[in-house]
């Protein structure tokens, strides 16, 4: 188990491997992605009150949990910074980053498309509307000081420390803005026993948050490998890597 | 750990040498303080001079002054004594870190929200608070500024010595101070409509606790990873 940790956590190691594992991600995100958007374009209904309008869902919500989704994953690598001093996490924290910003924006735009038709206004200032923009500003703030620090491992433990207080400020921040003003449509999919939406619109949600976890994963690893070439571009074997490619052998 | 005596003692040696070199070599003591009158009284400026409008956001207007404020004596935290390389001699010292980044806290909350809260008497009254109102008010400014010395203290120690740390340490802190001011202005105009304030205030001194237990140790993970 150690070892297996061990093995692929070495930067070399990480990235051919990853080089490996990245065909069969696109293939899989691709079948996701084309089956879950024959379900939202297509097969799923219309809704009875929203019309065909409510279809974003299928973009906002999955943008809205990978913001979370990313964050977390960005708290576990700031944990295996701070305690192991895992190089590949120092990494991956810098990497994913602005892909969770992103998803955060994402979310943003398409629910202030989505709330244009339905509420009659772009933006309200409603409490998961809100505690989503502050999520934006944590994210850039961890962003914004990875960049302020020039020393990379500094920065890296510095910017863990941050996101970990971000981690426990996320639902401090949710409740208290829910205590402020909410106007949001409550949750859909999180009833269990009875989600308040159609099987047949369920099913392509999970599948294109599936969907958007793989593109996820397939996005960083991408960056993670940038970055480790520039990581180690010093050491031996990225230079036989440079090499190789020069002559044309990849 | 922290019960033992000694601690206490050095605990209050660094707080006291922070307040007393403040005190006495610099003009740091004015500006949160001047920034958060001059913050305030441009509000009539903006709003309106009649105090009926002006009452109705007092609390909200004097907390935005009051949170600022705070945020923007954060950078003289670490400053010069990151500089003069005191910080480094405090570190080396071998004192828990715990206490160096508690004793930062306190400090700061000694020298900019103390102040700010005994200058928010006559700038509430000025804006034609009540009486009930104004103790609601004075008593979320104290558990709240305590939260904000607190999370405040360990993103400054996040920015110790980078350029321009002053402008990231309020980017990178008020995200933090979001719940801390939606209580806190709540409370106070709750109480100014007749509603108790009281779940506002617990809420408020529920964060204050988990401020006191967390911030010290990102605090001191903070400064040693920005000496170390």
């Amino acid at each position: 188990m150690f070892r297996f940790f061990y093995h692929y956590s070495s930067l070399r190691n990480f990235y051919f491997f990853s080089a490996k594992l990245t065909p069969f991600l696109i293939a899989v995100f691709l079948a996701f992605l084309i089956y879950s958007l024959y379900g939202a374009l297509i097969s799923a209904p219309a809704d009875y009150q929203q019309g065909d309008s409510f279809r974003i869902i299928y973009v906002h919500v999955p943008s809205a949990w990978m913001s979370l989704l990313v964050y977390m994953a960005m708290g576990l690598s700031a944990v295996s910074v701070l305690v192991w001093r895992v190089k590949l996490a120092e990494i991956t924290l810098g990497a994913i980053a602005p892909i969770g910003a992103t998803f955060t924006l994402a979310a943003l735009i398409t629910g202030s498309i989505w709330g244009k038709p339905m509420w009659g206004t772009w933006w309200e200032w409603d409490a998961r509307l809100t505690s989503e923009l502050v999520l934006l500003f944590l994210y850039l703030g961890v962003i914004a000081l990875l960049k302020a620090i020039d020393d990379r491992r500094t920065g890296a433990r510095s910017a863990s420390i941050l996101c970990l207080i971000g981690i426990i400020n996320i639902p401090i921040v949710h409740y208290s803005v829910e205590w402020w003003n909410t106007l949001h449509q409550g949750p859909t999919v999180s009833k269990f026993d009875s989600p308040s939406i159609h099987i047949d619109m369920l099913i392509p949600l999970l599948t294109m948050t599936v969907a958007f976890m793989l593109y996820f994963a397939i996005i960083s690893l991408y960056r993670i490998r940038s970055a480790i070439l520039v990581y180690d571009k010093e050491t031996q074997w990225v230079k036989d890597l440079i090499k190789r490619n020069e002559r044309g052998q990849i | 750990m922290i019960t033992d005596t000694n601690n206490w003692n050095t605990l209050f040696m660094l707080v006291r040498r922070d307040v007393l070199k403040t005190w006495r070599e610099s003009a740091d003591l004015l500006y949160p303080i001047m920034f958060f009158v001059l913050v305030t009284i441009l509000f009539p400026f903006a709003l309106s001079p009649e105090t009926l409008v002006l009452r109705s956001f007092a609390g909200g207007l004097l907390w935005i002054a009051a949170l600022l404020a705070m945020s923007v004596s954060l950078e003289n935290l670490f400053k010069t004594d990151y500089s003069s390389g005191a910080l480094e001699a405090i570190v080396l010292s071998g004192v828990p870190l715990l206490l160096v980044g508690l004793a930062k806290a306190i400090a700061n909350w000694v020298l900019s929200g103390l102040p700010i809260i005994i200058l928010a008497i006559p700038l509430a009254l000025s804006l034609g608070i009540d009486t009930f109102s104004l103790s609601i008010l004075l008593l979320s400014l104290t558990l709240g500024s305590v939260t904000i010395s607190l999370i405040g203290t360990s993103i400054g120690a996040l920015s110790v010595g980078l350029r321009s740390a002053g402008m990231l340490i309020i980017v990178l802190a008020l995200p933090f101070f979001i719940p801390i001011l939606i209580f806190g202005a709540v409370a106070t105009s709750n109480s100014q409509t007749g509603l108790i304030p009281e779940a506002e205030l617990y809420f408020l001194a529920g964060l204050l606790v988990l401020a006191v237990t967390l911030t010290p140790w990102a605090t001191a993970s903070a400064i040693r990873t920005r000496l170390g």
